[in-house]
Parts: structure tokens; C-alpha cells; sequence
């Protein structure tokens, strides 16, 4: 869209100010240069709590850019991503642990994103088949299957009390704290601020190929399927491939999502991949505003950042009192529940469109000026 | 022969209490397209207020008073919250219903704390034996008071005149409005129904064997989900058959779970969500769900 606004605004041959220089650059895009610039300086100047909610606020972009193309763009509503996140959490622990096969903890992570990938091929006679409400529920049983295998079956999963996860390690560099520390620019670079730069480099790789799949023939093909299934079948999208080839990349989405998950926490746990953090997820991608990369980061962040931050600064909120109290005192805990719960019902109250609507509404020009009649009449 | 009785009896008797809940998600969903997720809270708000009203007013006043204080505020969500919203955007307001659900879930918690509250219903822990096998008289309750209460709500949908607006609304909206059914009327109506019908299945679920209300009480109002699902969302009978299959299912896997411990502990908990998944592959609309028409 920007692009051709961009050709024509040159076409019309008028001398380009500094503002408009700016502009012709695209608003969007100078924005995205001067966050990557601001993300990439963030672990020079905070501490290891606000690392931690980049971290987990980055996997769940990932997790929800990968829901959002299956729920979102393709209209398969799925409350079973919680499942796909411990697929691939659990896959990457298993392979490259012990009891396990060891495997290079680099390959077991590309191999915990394809077995991910494959639990989402496998679910397609039911995917194939069933639709709207019914999907969610179906794919809720997942979460609840998965939830009873993961406390059964101890080998592999280390049962109800989880296992341990082995840091990675690519080409000799360890995203772990090593010894001597690592030390950069007078900053010490410890596991937070590692896997701060990998969540970075994974988070932009799945941002663009996301937005180039949806943007191509394969997002005009989903987007079809969700408005009118007949009519995309009409129109030569063959349904069922479709069907089954989105949720299989949205597992896999999920499986990074689960990867980076459990290289933050250091420990996984069956009861963390629960019901609460598949509808987490629904919540990131609604409140975001359906159907745009952009608008799951933004409900991923949102949803994941504020019951932490709250939790840390809930004791500073008025009528809240502190950890521990006695009785049925408000705790911050609580608390944050609480706000988070008001701000769900407050953003699909008054933010229409969601999250990512809003910030498209403040940085897009309404319309391309090129098309408006005072370019014509001098 | 008597285990395979008491399993029996047992799986109907909570089958007949997932069915008041199941019920309840049919009749919102049938109003108003939405999967009700703050069905569980609400649950939990009609135990918990039967269980602190009691005391003071006794076990059956305490109960209409808990059932018309849910019915109302199920009621309210959909006319503050979801009547503010787009009624075709039903994912929206789905996850509306989450929101509500983690703000009234956590102030419920928090009130409940770690206790353990007893509603004082009549039946207490006194049980009949029957040719060698002992019943809990709660048991025999829920089956029938469910069985009335159910076949109320039925007789409802058949014979009044909000029964068969609901019935039009759901067949077509547009063709309900015009002959001048009040969308919105119906819609809150039906809210205030699945609540009601949520805070008396509380009763039920924590009576005697269960130990009482607790603050995760609520997450069983999750396995009214496949029961629903099982019978087919649009169908008030299949909710009923959905959710006596799911109580028998749970009942049986938890009765015989030495026979299967091939499947691990406590399979008896997700055994409901592997036979949707079955039934699901064979029937993708439910058992009695209707086939979406497709219009082109």
C-alpha cells in the first residue's frame, strides 16, 4: 500500500520537504527501524525483571502470530495452542537431555518446531472435518489429553514436578550464564540478556515470514476460507489442503513459541500448559485485533507484560495490600487479575478493531493523497 | 454386579448435573452464538452465596435467593457488556465472557480462600441400601430434581411464548426479527435461564460424597463443554444425551481404573474429551447437532 503511494506521490514531480522525505520513507517503517534500534539497546539498560517480560512477551508474539493465522485469517478457532507450545517446549527438552537423546541442543530445537508441526498435521482429520465452536472444543480435549500425558508419562516428560531444560548452544556460544561471564560494553551479559537478542532474531523471522505468507497466495487463499468456504472452493483453493496446511504452521509458530518458553523459564511444568494459557492466547490475538501480525504482537505483549508489571507494582496501588496479609485482603496477585480482567472487557468495550487497530489508525494517512482532487487542481 | 450399579448410578447422577450445565451453554449459545466461559464463575457465585446465605435463612431460601441472585448477574453481563457489542461478532464477545470470567473467578477465590464451605443441604450423608448397595440419598436427589427441573426448561422451549421466540430466533434471526421478536428480550432471558440453572448444579456437585465448595469448583463446569459439544451445540436434547454419556464415561473409567491403569492416573478426568474426539470424527456436527446449511 505504502509503495505505490510512494511511486505516485513521485510521479507528480512536486519538490519533496524534509517532512515529506520522512513520510515517503513510510511512517510504519521508521517507527519499526527506531524500535528495532530501541529493542536491541534495551539489555544495556534494564535489569534482569524487565528482560524476563520482553522474553515471555516475545515467545507469546510468536505463539500468537501463529494462532492468529489459524484463527485469525483462516477462521479455525482453536483453544488448543497451550498443547502445541508443550509439544514443542517438551520436544526441545527431551531431545537434547538426558533422559533423551542428547541430540545438539541447535538441532533438537529445529526438530522440537517440526514435531510440533506434525502433532498439528496429525489433528487434521479432526481439524478437516469439524468447524467453528466445535473445532474449539475439540482442540480444548487436546489441551486436556496433552495435560494427562505430560503428568503420565514420566519418562519423557518428568511427570507432575517437569523437568529441567538444557541451555542452548549454538556453534560454541551458550545462551546461558558461562563462566568467565561474558561481559559487553560494560554490561554482563547473563542468560537473560542472550536469549533477549535470540527471542529478537526469532521474533522478526517470524514476523516477516508470517506477513509475506498472509500478504501472498497463501493468505488470500485463508482469508477466502474463513469469509465463504464455497466460494473459495469456487474460486480453485483447494479446503482441506488449506485447512490442515495452516494448522500445521501454526503449530509449528507454537512449537518456537514453546522453545523459547521453556529456555526462559529454565523448568517446564504440565500445569503451566493449562486452559488458561491456550485462552491467554485467544485473548492476545482478539485483543489485538484479528487477522494482522502486527495486532497479535500487540495483544502478546499486552496480555503477557501487564499481570507481571502489575504484580510488581500492585503493593504501590491504592487498596491493595501487602503479600501475605491475613485474611481476604486484596493481594497483588489478585489485584492484577483483577486490572486484567477489567482491561479485556475495557479494550473490546471501547478499542474496536483491537489493539492493532488503533496504532494502524494513529500512523497510516487515511487515504493516499495522490487520489485526493487538490493534487489536481493547483 | 453391585460395583457395576453404584458406577451405573453414579455416572447418571453427575451426567444429570453436567446436563443442567450443558444445558445452559445450548440455551446462550442458541441465543446469542457466544461459548459461555464465565459459565464456571458463575457456577461458583451460586455455591458460594447458598453457602454463606444458609445459616441465616435456611437451605432452601438460601438456594432461590442464590439462583435469582445468579440468574441476575448472568443476566446483566449480556445487557451491560454484551449488548454494547456487534451480535455477529461472536468471538468478540466470546472472549468478553473470559474477561468476565477472570475478574468474578478471582473475586470468588479470593473470598473462598483455602476453605472448604458446606452448603447445608437437606440430604447430608444419609444413604439407602438397595440389594447390597449403598446410595447416597444426594445422588437419588440431583436425578430427580435435574430430571424436573430439565423437563421444566424443555416444556418451556415447547409451550411458551419465549420458547418458541427463542426457537425462531435461533433458526433465523432476521426472519424472527421482522415478525417482531425482541432479539435483545430473549437474549437476556435466556442468560438469566443458563445462570439459574448454573447455581443449582452447584448444589449438586458439592454435596455429599463430594467434600463441598471449593475455589476450584468451577473448572468442572468445563467438562459440561464436551457434553454439550457431544450431544451437538444446538440441541437441547443432545446436551441431555451428550451429558449422560459423559457422566457414565467418567463414572466407568473411574471405577475401573485398575483394569485400565494402561492409561495412566486419573484418566477418568479427560476420558470425556477422548470420546468427543471420537464421536467427533464420526459425527462433526454432535450426536443430535444439526448440519450447517451452507448458503451460497
Amino acid at each position: 500500500m505504502s509503495d505505490r503511494w510512494v511511486s505516485g506521490r513521485q510521479a507528480s514531480g512536486r519538490r519533496v520537504s524534509g517532512r515529506a522525505a520522512l513520510r515517503r520513507v513510510g511512517p510504519a517503517r521508521a517507527a519499526g527501524a527506531a524500535a528495532a534500534v530501541l529493542l536491541c539497546a534495551f539489555p544495556f539498560y534494564l535489569d534482569a525483571f524487565w528482560l524476563q517480560v520482553g522474553l515471555f512477551s516475545m515467545a507469546a508474539a510468536i505463539g500468537a502470530i501463529g494462532l492468529n493465522l489459524l484463527s485469525g485469517t483462516s477462521g479455525q478457532l482453536s483453544l488448543g495452542h497451550a498443547f502445541f507450545l508443550a509439544v514443542g517446549a517438551y520436544g526441545y527438552v527431551w531431545l537434547a537431555g538426558e533422559p533423551g537423546p542428547g541430540l545438539p541442543p541447535a538441532v533438537a530445537m529445529v526438530l522440537a518446531v517440526c514435531l510440533s508441526g506434525l502433532a498439528g498435521g496429525l489433528f487434521s482429520p479432526i481439524a478437516g472435518r469439524v468447524r467453528g465452536v466445535y473445532l474449539g472444543v475439540a482442540t480444548l480435549a487436546l489441551v486436556f489429553l496433552g495435560q494427562h500425558v505430560m503428568v503420565n508419562a514420566e519418562g519423557v516428560t518428568g511427570g507432575f514436578n517437569g523437568r529441567s531444560v538444557p541451555p542452548l548452544e549454538i556453534g560454541g556460544f551458550t545462551f546461558a550464564e558461562t563462566d568467565p561471564a561474558l561481559v559487553v560494553l560494560g554490561v554482563p551479559f547473563g542468560a537473560e540478556e542472550r536469549l533477549w537478542y535470540l527471542g529478537l532474531v526469532l521474533l522478526a523471522a517470524v514476523w516477516f515470514s508470517a506477513r509475506n505468507l498472509l500478504r501472498g497466495r497463501p493468505g488470500r487463499a485463508l482469508s477466502a476460507l474463513r469469509d465463504s468456504e464455497v466460494a473459495a472452493a469456487a474460486m480453485g483453493v483447494p479446503v482441506a489442503r488449506y485447512r490442515s496446511a495452516a494448522f500445521v504452521v501454526s503449530s509449528m509458530y507454537a512449537g518456537l513459541a514453546g522453545v523459547l518458553i521453556a529456555l526462559a523459564f529454565r523448568g517446564i511444568v504440565p500445569d503451566y500448559f493449562g486452559l488458561a494459557l491456550s485462552i491467554d492466547y485467544l485473548a492476545m490475538i482478539v485483543i489485538g485485533g484479528l487477522g494482522s501480525v502486527g495486532g497479535a504482537t500487540a495483544g502478546a505483549v499486552f496480555v503477557t507484560a501487564l499481570p507481571l508489571v502489575m504484580g510488581r507494582y500492585a503493593d504501590q496501588l491504592p487498596l491493595v495490600a501487602a503479600p501475605g496479609a491475613t485474611g481476604h485482603a486484596i493481594g497483588p496477585t489478585e489485584a492484577a487479575r483483577y486490572l486484567y480482567g477489567a482491561a479485556i472487557i475495557l479494550v473490546l468495550l471501547y478499542v474496536p478493531g483491537g489493539l492493532g487497530g488503533l496504532f494502524r489508525r494513529r500512523v497510516r494517512p487515511p487515504t493516499p493523497p495522490v487520489r485526493q482532487p487538490k493534487e489536481q487542481t493547483p | 454386579m453391585s460395583t457395576a450399579f453404584d458406577i451405573l448410578l453414579n455416572g447418571v447422577a453427575l451426567g444429570s448435573v453436567y446436563a443442567l450445565v450443558a444445558l445452559g451453554f445450548v440455551i446462550i449459545f442458541k441465543a446469542s452464538g457466544v461459548m459461555n466461559f464465565a459459565h464456571g464463575s458463575l457456577l461458583l457465585l451460586g455455591g458460594y452465596l447458598t453457602a454463606v446465605l444458609h445459616e441465616r435463612l435456611g437451605f432452601y431460601a438460601a438456594l432461590a435467593l442464590a439462583v435469582l441472585a445468579t440468574a441476575l448477574v448472568a443476566g446483566a453481563v449480556d445487557l451491560i457488556l454484551l449488548r454494547r457489542l456487534d451480535p455477529h461478532a461472536t468471538h468478540v464477545l466470546t472472549i468478553l465472557t473470559i474477561g468476565v470470567d477472570i475478574a468474578l473467578m478471582t473475586d470468588l477465590t479470593r473470598r473462598i480462600g483455602g476453605d472448604l464451605l458446606s452448603l447445608g443441604d437437606p440430604w447430608g450423608g444419609s444413604v439407602s441400601t438397595f440389594g447390597g448397595s449403598t446410595v447416597p440419598h444426594t445422588r437419588i436427589a440431583s436425578i430427580v430434581v435435574s430430571l424436573l427441573v430439565i423437563g421444566a426448561v424443555f416444556a418451556a422451549f415447547r409451550f411458551t411464548a419465549w420458547g418458541l421466540s427463542l426457537r425462531a430466533a435461533a433458526e433465523d434471526r432476521e426472519a424472527a426479527a421482522l415478525m417482531g421478536i425482541r432479539l435483545h428480550r430473549i437474549r437476556t432471558l435466556a442468560w438469566c435461564l443458563a445462570g439459574a440453572l448454573a447455581a443449582l448444579a452447584a448444589v449438586f456437585l458439592v454435596a455429599f460424597p463430594a467434600p463441598g465448595l471449593e475455589r476450584t469448583t468451577g473448572e468442572i463446569a468445563l467438562k459440561a463443554f464436551p457434553a454439550a459439544i457431544l450431544g451437538g451445540m444446538t440441541s437441547p436434547p443432545g446436551a441431555l444425551l451428550g451429558s449422560l454419556l459423559i457422566g457414565v464415561t467418567e463414572a466407568l473409567v473411574a471405577g475401573y481404573e485398575a483394569e485400565l491403569s494402561a492409561l495412566g492416573g486419573g484418566f477418568g478426568d479427560v476420558a470425556p474429551y477422548a470420546v468427543m474426539l471420537l464421536v467427533l470424527l464420526a459425527r462433526p456436527n454432535g450426536l443430535l447437532g444439526e448440519k450447517e446449511a451452507i448458503r451460497v
